[in-house]
């Protein structure tokens, strides 16, 4: 199974080194890991993505939690969760495809941000799985190169937690 | 993302004496109380070594790094104090490896402290430069690079704080040259405020509640104690005699639970007692105190204690479930949790369950095997137990006489038996004893250890002469790996692969060149009176004892089996 896990570190040199390398070490998968910036200047916001059977990612949680630098992890359920992805996509095609192409992007929604005769640069942002929609889309034609800054989420906070 | 240090300290109000980062550190320990500590030198901790000229630090210079490293850790689990160890860049520094791992294992407070290479050279592989921050990333409670000299004070008093606090460990301070060059001012640190860190947990009352009430329904409890408990001896000897509750020591909690006391059980796993096994497989509440639930103790997970209820008190949540997952849990500090726990509990009689334990014992003593012939090392770990009778720091290497001693040595206050239990460090004993030895333990340390692990740190021979430190040594001479040889004559038929020395020094010269009486002792007739010769001369010494070089540590529950699975026997 998946687990999204926000974890808040104080913002130290090598923390994010402290925080993958123990999920790598005590043999987790990684699927994303994203840091960076809260609201407060001295802390900084981890979101990370792990695979693997249910007691062993409570376990992570626990590790995670008890690392010098972590303030708090909260784990977070797919369902209610605040989520977000960006991804920067580069298709080729051939100079005939280009107006399919650009019909395209415009029903997808994305935005472009680079143009040449035969490639194109788009940005999405948005959940995981508009993100996902978005590369099928393009998936019938060349996609040369992808950028995927992987989950960040917000847990619902409580007034006062 | 953003990985900025913001942190600029204000200079405080306090003393402005500029000072050299050194001459900080140097000032810092001393006002800590830290005035003993490990070390060896180099290029790149130069700084740091002026600043303890004449500074009335104590240092003692070992002989390699990791010998300093495990004299702190020698020193700190004899004493309960923050153990300190210098180290150089580059060589220094990697040499310190086996001894942080160790600490951390064990959870044993130690300061760990490394030149390195100026900040402006970092990461241009220049000479005698290792990342030993990278490096010791999964071998520390917490690890320091520092870069800026305005933070050295805060970071040595946060290290000091969290080595010591909450499940102890070791901490690594990396610092440059040029940091240990730089002016600063002093000023006292600020008090450690690290956020999300919870040094003393306080545990959830109800589930305190719940274990008492469990406990008060348990017809047969067993405490499993480990070495997290060390701080709660009187505690634990209160509730067990007040409920009649049977109490298993592992390792390194040996000696936190008296061994002569009817109740206890003794070393619980693979080569503990049989009736410390017997009394968990029989047992309806195991309650894990500050404990890990490791695998030399519960091989089995799934058949552990088939008819126990678990329980499971730690300061460390990540402790808890871990390897097994138990019916209840207590997070929290574990001395605030029995003190609790003390209040809530209604004392009551077990007799039933009191005479099963002494029916037990009775039935299945550890005894030394019988036989003429050469020594058994059996009888030489007795002969200690007995001529010291509990008035000695006993500190062990790795390996069957380490295991011998946990089954025939009484220990009977906590930090009395010191051992390398989570990494299994041979090499261990020599230096750990010789740290033991400084911290003025007030009695006698008596180091026993292997003819393969004394070869692992016997450099410091030197500095035991050097310093005059009254170790008595007495080497369990097998003339091989017999820990390992053991498995190959029970896993591989026999087939003594790398384990049998074909040559070893004469202990007992060697002593004598470094300085050190040494005597070798082969008739089973003169062993009591050579040992008590050994412990009655002042100062260090060194005994080589010729023990039966096939003997074998027996009970033996084979890795991965359950707690009635003796090796040898039908189920
Ligand atoms: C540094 C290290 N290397 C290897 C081992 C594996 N090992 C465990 S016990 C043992 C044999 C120890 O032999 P010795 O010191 O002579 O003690 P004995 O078992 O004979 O009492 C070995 C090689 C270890 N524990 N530590």
């Amino acid at each position: 199974m998946k687990k999204i896990m926000s974890i808040l570190v104080r913002n130290r040199p090598g923390v994010l080194s402290h925080v993958a390398g123990l999920v790598t070490r005590r043999g987790y998968n990684v699927e994303s890991i994203a840091a960076g910036p809260t609201e407060n200047r001295e802390i900084t916001r981890i979101t990370l993505v792990v695979r693997g059977e249910e007691h062993n990612l409570d376990q992570v949680a626990k590790q995670i939690r008890k690392l010098i630098d972590v303030i708090r992890v909260d784990p977070i359920p797919h369902e209610d969760a605040m989520t977000g992805e960006l991804a920067l996509i580069t298709v080729s095609f051939t100079p005939e495809k280009k107006s399919e192409i650009m019909n395209l992007i415009g029903l997808l929604g994305l935005t472009i941000k680079h143009i040449e005769k035969d490639s194109a640069t788009v940005m999405i942002a948005g959940s995981a799985q508009s993100v996902d929609t978005a590369i099928n889309g393009l998936s019938p034609f060349f996609i040369r190169a992808m950028a995927r800054t992987g989950l960040v989420a917000l847990p619902l906070y409580d007034n006062g937690s | 993302m953003t990985m900025t240090t913001s942190k600029h300290a204000s200079p405080a109000a306090s003393s402005k004496a500029a000072v050299t980062g050194s001459e900080a550190i140097v000032k810092f320990l001393k006002d800590s109380g830290a005035d003993l500590v490990f070390g060896y030198p180099g290029g790149a901790i130069i700084p740091f070594y002026d600043a303890l000229y004449g500074s009335g630090i104590r240092h003692i210079l070992c002989r390699h790094e990791q010998g300093a490293a495990l004299a702190a850790d020698g020193f700190a689990r004899a004493s309960g104090k923050t153990g300190v160890v210098i180290a150089t860049s580059g060589p220094g520094a990697t040499n310190l490896v086996t001894g942080l791992a160790n600490a951390h294992m064990d959870s044993v407070p130690l300061v760990a402290i490394t030149g390195q290479v100026a900040t402006t050279s970092i990461g241009t592989d220049s000479f005698q430069e290792a990342d030993i921050y990278g490096i010791t990333i999964p071998i520390t409670k917490y690890n320091y690079l520092v870069k800026d000299p305005a933070d050295l004070l805060d970071v040595l008093s946060e290290a000091f704080h969290l080595a010591s606090s909450g499940r102890p460990g070791p901490v690594l301070i990396d610092l440059p040259k040029d940091i240990q060059t730089a002016a600063i001012h002093y000023r006292v640190p600020r008090p450690p405020a690290i956020p999300g860190y919870d040094p003393r947990p306080a545990p959830d009352p109800q589930d305190v509640a719940a274990l008492a009430e469990a406990l008060a329904l348990s017809l047969r409890p067993v405490f499993y104690v480990g070495g997290g408990a060390a701080g709660c001896d009187k505690e634990l000897i209160k509730l067990a005699e007040g409920s009649d509750v049977a109490v298993a020591t592992t390792l390194l909690a040996k000696g936190i639970f008296p061994d002569s006391h009817e109740l206890s059980l003794g070393l619980p796993g693979m080569h503990g007692s049989k009736y410390s096994n017997l009394a968990i497989n029989e047992s309806d509440l195991i309650v894990g105190l500050g404990v890990r639930f490791d695998d030399r103790v519960v091989g089995d997970v799934r058949g552990f204690a088939p008819l126990a209820r678990v329980a499971h008190v730690d300061v460390d949540q990540a402790e808890i479930g871990k390897r097994l997952s138990v019916d209840l849990a207590v997070h929290g500090d574990l001395k605030l949790a029995l003190d609790l726990l003390i209040k809530k509990l209604k004392p009551r009689r077990r007799p039933e369950w009191h005479g099963r334990i002494q029916e037990l014992k009775a039935r299945h003593p550890l005894t030394v095997p019988s036989g003429r012939g050469a020594i058994k090392p059996q009888a030489a770990v007795k002969a200690v137990s007995d001529l010291t009778r509990g008035k000695a720091v006993i500190v062990t290497d790795v390996g069957q006489h380490q295991m011998w001693a946990a089954q025939f040595i009484e220990s009977n206050r906590p930090r009395r038996f010191l051992s390398s239990g989570g990494l299994g460090a041979m090499g261990y004993g020599l230096p750990a004893a010789m740290g033991a030895a400084l911290s003025g333990p007030g009695v006698p340390v008596v180091l026993i250890t292997g003819d393969g692990g004394i070869q692992m740190n016997i450099q410091e021979l030197a500095t035991i002469r050097e310093n005059d430190i009254p170790v008595k040594i007495i080497v369990s001479n097998n003339s091989c790996l017999g820990m390992v040889r053991q498995w190959q004559q029970f896993f591989c038929g026999k087939r003594y692969s790398e384990t049998v020395f074909r040559y070893n020094p004469d202990f007992s010269r060697l002593a004598q060149a470094y300085g050190i009486p040494g005597k070798r002792v082969e008739d089973p007739d003169l062993l009591v009176k050579a040992i008590s010769d050994l412990l009655e001369a002042p100062g260090p010494g060194l005994l080589d004892i010729q023990v039966e070089k096939e003997e074998n540590v027996l009970p033996m529950i084979p890795a991965g089996k359950g707690q009635t699975d003796f090796f040898g026997e039908e189920a």
